[in-house]
Formats: structure tokens, C-alpha cells, sequence
């Protein structure tokens, strides 16, 4: 599907399946997308999506290049997980403008006209300046999610698989929507591999969540409580989130693992993954040597701007756990109130039971039912608490620490280098005594393995130099999105709270009469 | 007005006038006005200034004050338990003891702990202890007051020797806390009592308003001992959730002020507002104290006291059933006739008596109880609706600003 052709308008629809292309006046576009129908809808409406909503989803939906936005407002409530039943129908929304209409209106929808050409020069040079505004977004049309646990299996053997469902229009992958079932271990297997191949170049590769060994046990034993169904929730949120940062990750997303894990129906069992097996046992080690050698190198670097922003990681890494103690001290207490009212609750209740004053007896029913309400406004912002606030936490400070590997692989390309140049000295030197010493046939071999040395020397130099330049752009990237994440995710707890407290007013507002009325 | 509170160095915290804190319904009237207008706090005790206004003869002046300290009100309410006379009414419910112990414990901590926290952090918990101990004082204060109050107003225990003496005499009562003896000479008191008040529970009453009566102070006393303790529960997580957020709020202003990016603004808004919201929690959880565990606490107190009244009443009864018997047993034998009728007069006046006030006591006692939880129940849903509505606009606004920046 080579987008950059120009292709005439398609006879107009009728047809079931088809394929309405884009037109493409002057812009090359490498990432000319082809609008797509749902399969169920030969015609499409004339469609505005919100504008509202079409901001949101930007930096998922926007095309920087393309003329032929999707009018994809698909908005992210969906994205966040209700893939599984409306697959069919997820684009039966999605519909191309047919009208004459010019959709100005809208800010994606420049330039998906099949009409004739009359109105098409009034909307290009709209779609132009669109362009010009969205080329600085990173633009992915690619959203992931995770849904649908179910477990598989029984006894100790027995494990939870996940639905991963893509949406894409990208062109490398084989379909637009597709969807494959994965468990934790293949999640941990992805990581893994994009570890072996990135973390060398500097990236910085989202960690996956952590393994839990007394939550899958209590899952795979089959408890069916509500601890157990929290833990799932949690994992799968947790998981969708790290899927979602792999794909937003320019480079990483063009990694033919990351599409095979995507696409791939069966995937080879990640091996090395479990705990106590020999390669888990060879990562601890790995590690602990690692931690040992950190200690000891110091870049002497001319570059300070390294310097101060590993100690900025580390500060901040330092405030964030502080900041996670303390909001999971705040989620046990609010469910300890959640259950301290309840049993408050009742007890009113039977409070205003033995009343004999019967209006003052209804007034303390009354009261009763509102500490209940009140009950499950707690609960609920205990998990909003939780779920928001906690796990970004905790999310962040996972990615906090593979940025700091990520400057650590960068110290030790520079130490690989330094020492090639003092091997490459040491040559030298023994160059030179050959040379005093006259012995002819040692020193064709000293030479050749100085030239040997000056070639690695310049190589590691250059390694040096590049992954200097990818931690930089990598973390200055880390950075800008981290900044939108929290503040994306703290706005939507301060509405979650300010939510509740509405409810809170609306509550005591119905009492309040009713405590008036005791006579 | 308010010093600070030091208990190790035994420095005085010293609470002006304030206004009364009143959580029960009372009539007051000109003749005997009694409040406690000044309060102080040494180490180990709390000083309480009685002041009373009175146009009663009795007193030598019109209006006199005297300081009083808690073991002198146990006094006063002990007489009125003892004395025979007073059987037939319902003893207004001694204050309970002022309890500094936990926040004296936990200001103790925190200067033992001084030197682990940031000076801010210090700082703000130093502040919050300090606003706890306050809030006990304000509480203990109010309890002292309501008890002289109800005396006061009551129609007969006004008129009381004890009392008078209790607001008047401006010298040292000589009243000492009771010792160990004297403490355990009560236990064994109590046990025997309600060993007795079983006994006399289980006699069935000929008149029906009393029979109502006693089971339902005994559901209803139950029931509230209950409620309470829950309360109190509920209203502890309450504060301790507020004390996370005060942390949060730290936390977050650490984090904005190490630098001075966008991302670092936006945590030093967020930091602002926590900070203001958990004073709103913090409020919220120490006005359910006030209008909701108080009032049940202070029931719980009434409802013991009015059971004690149905005892004595159960108990004269008793008395009088005896007595009858054994005038009727004396009359059969014919011998000690007289000592037999004259102690059967006695105790059927003393019955009479008693059911008659008591009958009185219990229906005023209802209509109190009535009038004092409309009133906390009022006041604590509009002080709840105006924390909420508050917190509301706090969250707003914030939510707002935050929005408008992105």
C-alpha cells in the first residue's frame, strides 16, 4: 500500500468492502494511512467528532504527515481496556465524511473526502497548517490494551491469560485490528529481549511489573475473594501500561520483537523468566556484579549535564518512595475507616431502632443510611487512591530506575573506552621498547596490534559519543512524558476526589431536613 | 491568650473566655447563672474557675468566683449520689477525669524524635499536637460546666448545702482523691450494687410506664455504649487518614522545589491543596467528635444514671414489698406490731416519693435527649455540609488552575 500515489476517487460506496483511499494531493506522506470502514458499513455517515475529544487521544491518533486523518475519536475510555466485545463494532463509529461539507470543524478530519474536486483545493490548504501543528507530536496511530484475564489451567500449574488487542494503522503490522492471548511470562519475555538489544544503545526500556509470588499463588490455588480479584485487576492494569509505554517508545515500537509479540498467535514459552531457574539465578549475579562496579567508576566527564541529571534521578527516585509509603498508609487507613463506618452504621441503625421518639428514631435511621453512603464513598476513593495515585507511583519509580541503568550503561561504554586506550598506550609502549630492544619479527606483531587498538580505540570513542547523544534525547523524551503522565493521572485523581465530595455534599443535603424534623 | 503547652517543663496553658460548649438543651434562668469562664492547665491538673451570678439570698454576694479543681466536682456528685434524699431524681453524670496522658505522650515523642525530621515537618506536627491538646481542654472544660449546669438547673439539687458551699467557699475544699482503700471499699460497692440491681431487675412492676421504662433504658443504654465506641473508631481512622495527607503534602512540596520545571510548579499547586484539604479532613473528623461521639458519650453517662435511679426506685420497692411482708407476718404473730407498721409507713412513703419524682425524671430526661440530638444532629449535618461544600470549591478551583496550565 504505497501511500504517496495518487490514486482517483473510488466509484462512489455501494459496494460492501470498500476500500476508500486516500487522495493525496501534494503531500508525500510515509505513513499514509488508508481510512478504514468497519466491515458492516458500505456507507458512512457524515461524522463530527468532538473536538473535545479528539484532543485527547492526540498523540495516539494524529498522523503528522497524512492529510487522510482517521476520524478516530475513538476516545481513550476505550483504549483503557473495553476492546474484547466491540471489536466488530470499534470501528463502526468510524466513519468517513462523504458530504460536500467542509470539514473544518474538525481538527482531524482534514481532507477525507471522496466528493469530487470542487471542494477539495478549499481543504488542503487547511490539512497544511493541521500538518504543520501536529508534526512536533510523536505520532503513533497504534493504541494497545489488555483485558479479558482468564485463567487457564488448574492447581499450581494453572496461570492467567491476558487478551492483547491492537488497533493500528501502521503499515508494518499485517492487519489494522488483531488481538493474541498472552500470560506474564511472555510480558517478562519481551522485556527481556528489547533489554538485550536497547539497553546497550541507551534506551530506556519501561519495566515490566513486578512478580508476585504470594499473589499468583493465591490466584492459581483459586481463591475467589476479593484480594485475589484485586491483585488480577492490578496486574492487568499494570500490564496495559507497560505495553502502552513500549509502543510510545519510537525506536522499540520498530523492534521486530515487540510486533511478533503483538501479532504472533503462539509465542515460544519465554524461557529464563522464572524466578528460580538457572538464567534467573545468572541475572542475580549479573547484578550484584554490576552493583559492585557502579560503585567504583566515575566518569570524569566534561559533559556535567550528566552528572547533575543522574543526581536529580536519584533525589527524585528517593521523594517518589517516600511519596509511595506515605499514599499506602493513606489507602490502609481510608479502608480501615470504610470499615469502621460500616460497623457504625449498624450500630446507629439499632441506635435509632430502641429510639422510642419516633421522629428522632427516623432521624438516626437516617443518619444510619448516610454513614453507609458515606461507606462506600470512602471505598471507592480508597481505590481511586489506590489505583491512580499509588500505582504511578510505583510505576515511576520502576522507570526511574532504568534510568538510571540507562546511565549506567552509558559510564560503562566510557569505561570500555578507557581502558581500550590504556591497552592501546601499554602497546605503544612496547612498541617502543622492541623498537630500543631491535627485535623486527615482535615488532610487525606490536604494530599490528597497536593499528588493532587505535581501530577499537576510535570505535568505542564513537560508541561513546553515540550513546551519550541517544541517553540524552532518550531522557530528555523520559522527561516530557513523565511530565504529562503525572499530571494527566493527579488531575484525574483530583476530579475522582472531587467527585466524591459532591457526592458528600448531596448526601448530608437529604439529611439535613430530616434532622430538622426531630420534634 | 493561649500559651504553650510544655508539660515537662510545667508551664501553664491558659485558656481565656471562651464561649460554652454546651451539648445539652438546659433552661437557664436569672436566679443562679453558674458557668466556668477561665481554665488553667499545670501538669497535672486542671484548674477550673467556677463564676457564678445569682440573685438568691442565700449567697453573700451577687456574683463570686472560685477555682475548682476535677477531684472537688467527683466530691460534689458523690454527696448528691449518698444523700437519701436526692434518691427519687436523676444525678446529673459526673464529668469524666481529664485525660492529657495521649497527647502528652505523643508531644513527648515528638521531641524525642526532633532531631529525624526536617525543621518544617516539626514544625507542622508540633502545631497539630498543640491544636489536639487544645481541643481536650476546650472538651474537659465543657464537660465540667454541662454538669454544673444541669445541678443548677435542676429544682431541687440547686437548693443543695454541698453546692452552695462547692460555689461559694473561696478556699480550699479539703477534698482529697479518694485513696486505695477507699477506692476498692467502691469496688466491692459496685459489684454488690449490680449483683442487687439484677436482683431487683428481675421484679416485675405493677405499674406499666416504669416497666417500659426500665427496658428500655437497658436496650437503649446498651445500644449506646455501643454506638459510641464505634464512634470513636470511626472518627480515630478519620484522623489518621487526615495525617496522610498532611504527609502527601510534604512529600509533594519536597519534590516541587527541586527544581523549577513545569512538571515541579504543578507538584507545589497540588502541595498547596492537600495541605488546605487536610485541614477541612481534620476539621470534619474533630466536629463528629464534638456533635456526634460527645453526645453519645454524654448519653451513655445519662442513660447509667437514670438506670440508677430505676434501681433505687426497684430497690425502695423492694424495701416496701419486705416491709408489707413482714407487717403481715407481725400482725399474724401479734407481737412488734407497731415497729412493723411504723417501718412499713417509711418505706411506703419513701417508694411514693421516689416514683413520683422519678416518673417526672424520666420524662424530662427523654425530652432532653430529644432536644440534644436535634440539636448536635442539625448542627453536625450543616457543619459537615459546609466542610464538603468547601472542600468542593478548594478541589475546583485547583482543578481548575491545574487544567488551565496543561
Amino acid at each position: 500500500m504505497a501511500a504517496s500515489s495518487r490514486r482517483n476517487p473510488p466509484p462512489l460506496p455501494g459496494a460492501e468492502n470498500q476500500d476508500p483511499l486516500s487522495e493525496m494531493a501534494d503531500e508525500d506522506s510515509d505513513e499514509g494511512e488508508d481510512i478504514f470502514v468497519g466491515n458492516s458499513n458500505p456507507v458512512a455517515e457524515a461524522f463530527q467528532p468532538d473536538t473535545a475529544n479528539g484532543e485527547e487521544p492526540a498523540d495516539l491518533f494524529s498522523e503528522a504527515e497524512t492529510s487522510t486523518a482517521v476520524n478516530s475519536s475513538i476516545t481513550t475510555s476505550k483504549s483503557n481496556g473495553v476492546h474484547s466485545d466491540n471489536e466488530n463494532d470499534l470501528f463502526a463509529e468510524v466513519s468517513v465524511e462523504l458530504s460536500m461539507e467542509n470539514p473544518s470543524t474538525t481538527a482531524k478530519s482534514s481532507g477525507a473526502e471522496f466528493t469530487p474536486s470542487l471542494t477539495r483545493s478549499a481543504t488542503q490548504p487547511e490539512s497544511m497548517e493541521q500538518l504543520e501543528e501536529e508534526k512536533d507530536e510523536d505520532s503513533f496511530d497504534m493504541e494497545v490494551a489488555v483485558t479479558n484475564p482468564e485463567k487457564i489451567g488448574d492447581g499450581m500449574n494453572a496461570y492467567m491469560a491476558y487478551k492483547v488487542s491492537t488497533r493500528t494503522t501502521l503499515p508494518m503490522f499485517r492487519n489494522r485490528t488483531f488481538s493474541v492471548w498472552r500470560r506474564f511470562s511472555d510480558f517478562l519475555g519481551l522485556y527481556e529481549k528489547l533489554s538485550v538489544k536497547h539497553s546497550l544503545n541507551g534506551c530506556i526500556i519501561p519495566p515490566p511489573p513486578e512478580k508476585s509470588v504470594v499473589g499468583m499463588t493465591k490466584v492459581k490455588v483459586g481463591k475467589d475473594d476479593s484480594s485475589s480479584a484485586d491483585f488480577v485487576e492490578r496486574r492487568r492494569a499494570a500490564l496495559e501500561r507497560y505495553l502502552q509505554r513500549v509502543v510510545c517508545h519510537p525506536s522499540l515500537l520498530q523492534d521486530p520483537d515487540v510486533r511478533e509479540f503483538l501479532e504472533r498467535d503462539e509465542l515460544p514459552r519465554a524461557v529464563g523468566t522464572h524466578t528460580l531457574s538457572g538464567a534467573g539465578f545468572l541475572k542475580m549475579i549479573n547484578r550484584a556484579s554490576d552493583a559492585v562496579s557502579k560503585m567504583t567508576i566515575k566518569i570524569s566527564d566534561s559533559d556535567a549535564w550528566f552528572d547533575n541529571k543522574l543526581q536529580e534521578v536519584e533525589s527524585e527516585e528517593l521523594q517518589l518512595r517516600k511519596l509511595h509509603a506515605v499514599v499506602d498508609s493513606l489507602v490502609n487507613h481510608r479502608k480501615e475507616l470504610c470499615g469502621n463506618t460500616a460497623v457504625f452504621a449498624k450500630s446507629m441503625a439499632m441506635l435509632g431502632n430502641s429510639e422510642d421518639n419516633t421522629a428522632l428514631s427516623r432521624a438516626l435511621s437516617q443518619l444510619a443510611e448516610v454513614e453507609d453512603k458515606m461507606e462506600t464513598l470512602h471505598q471507592e476513593q480508597a481505590a481511586s487512591d489506590f489505583f491512580i495515585l499509588a500505582e504511578l507511583l510505583a510505576d515511576y519509580i520502576r522507570l526511574l530506575g532504568a534510568v538510571r541503568g540507562c546511565f549506567e550503561q552509558r559510564m560503562k561504554t566510557w569505561q570500555r573506552w578507557q581502558e581500550a586506550q590504556s591497552t592501546l598506550q601499554k602497546k605503544r609502549e612496547v612498541e617502543a621498547k622492541l623498537l630500543w630492544a631491535n627485535k623486527p619479527d615482535k615488532l610487525q606483531q606490536a604494530k599490528e596490534e597497536i593499528t588493532e587498538w587505535e581501530g577499537k580505540v576510535t570505535q568505542y570513542e564513537r560508541d561513546f559519543d553515540r550513546i551519550s547523544v541517544t541517553v540524552r534525547k532518550e531522557f530528555l523524551r523520559f522527561e516530557k512524558e513523565k511530565s504529562k503522565d503525572f499530571k494527566s493521572q493527579i488531575v484525574k485523581y483530583l476530579e475522582s476526589l472531587l467527585q466524591s465530595q459532591q457526592r458528600h455534599v448531596k448526601f448530608w443535603e437529604a439529611f439535613l431536613p430530616e434532622a430538622k424534623a426531630i420534634a | 491568650m493561649e500559651g504553650e503547652p510544655s508539660p515537662r517543663s510545667g508551664a501553664c496553658f491558659h485558656q481565656g473566655s471562651f464561649p460554652r460548649a454546651v451539648n445539652v438543651d438546659l433552661q437557664t434562668d436569672a436566679t443562679l447563672q453558674v458557668d466556668i469562664s477561665d481554665a488553667l492547665s499545670e501538669r497535672d491538673k486542671v484548674k477550673f474557675t467556677v463564676h457564678t451570678k445569682s440573685t438568691l439570698p442565700n449567697f453573700k454576694q451577687n456574683e463570686f468566683s472560685v477555682v475548682r479543681q476535677h477531684e472537688e466536682f467527683i466530691w460534689l456528685h458523690d454527696s448528691f449520689v449518698e444523700n437519701e434524699e436526692y434518691a427519687g431524681y436523676i444525678i446529673p453524670p459526673a464529668p469524666p477525669r481529664p485525660d492529657f496522658d495521649a497527647s502528652r505522650e505523643k508531644l513527648q515523642k515528638l521531641g524525642e524524635g526532633e532531631g529525624s525530621m526536617t525543621k518544617e515537618e516539626f514544625t507542622k506536627m508540633k502545631q497539630e499536637l498543640e491544636a489536639e491538646y487544645l481541643a481536650i481542654f476546650k472538651k474537659t472544660v465543657a464537660m465540667h460546666e454541662v454538669f454544673l449546669c444541669r445541678v443548677a438547673a435542676h429544682p431541687v439539687l440547686r437548693k443543695d448545702m454541698n453546692f452552695h458551699v462547692f460555689l461559694e467557699y473561696n478556699q480550699d475544699l479539703s477534698v482529697r482523691g479518694k485513696n486505695k482503700r477507699e477506692k476498692m471499699e467502691d469496688f466491692f460497692k459496685n459489684v454488690v450494687k449490680s449483683a442487687d440491681g439484677v436482683l431487683v431487675a428481675g421484679v416485675k412492676d405493677v405499674d406499666d410506664f416504669f416497666e417500659h421504662e426500665k427496658t428500655f433504658l437497658l436496650e437503649y443504654h446498651n445500644r449506646v455504649k455501643d454506638a459510641s465506641s464505634k464512634s470513636d473508631r470511626m472518627i480515630r481512622s478519620h484522623k489518621s487518614a487526615a495525617d496522610d495527607i498532611n504527609r502527601i503534602a510534604s512529600t509533594l512540596y519536597t519534590l516541587g522545589t527541586q527544581d523549577s520545571t513545569d512538571v515541579c510548579k504543578f507538584f507545589l499547586k497540588v502541595s498547596e491543596l492537600f495541605e488546605k484539604t487536610r485541614k477541612i479532613e481534620a476539621r470534619v473528623a474533630a466536629d463528629e467528635d464534638l456533635k456526634l461521639a460527645d453526645l453519645l458519650k454524654y448519653y451513655l453517662r445519662e442513660s447509667q444514671a437514670a438506670k440508677d435511679l430505676l434501681y433505687r426506685r426497684g430497690r425502695a420497692l423492694v424495701d416496701y414489698e419486705n416491709a408489707n411482708k413482714a407487717l403481715d407476718k407481725a400482725r399474724a404473730k401479734n407481737k412488734d406490731v407497731l415497729q412493723a407498721e411504723t417501718s412499713q409507713q417509711v418505706c411506703c412513703q419513701k417508694f411514693e416519693k421516689i416514683s413520683e419524682s422519678a416518673k417526672q425524671e424520666l420524662i424530662d430526661f427523654k425530652t432532653r435527649r430529644v432536644a440534644a440530638f436535634r440539636k448536635n444532629l442539625v448542627e453536625l449535618a450543616e457543619l459537615e455540609l459546609k466542610h464538603a461544600k468547601g472542600n468542593l470549591q478548594l478541589l475546583q478551583s485547583c482543578v481548575g488552575v491545574l487544567k488551565g496550565d496543561t
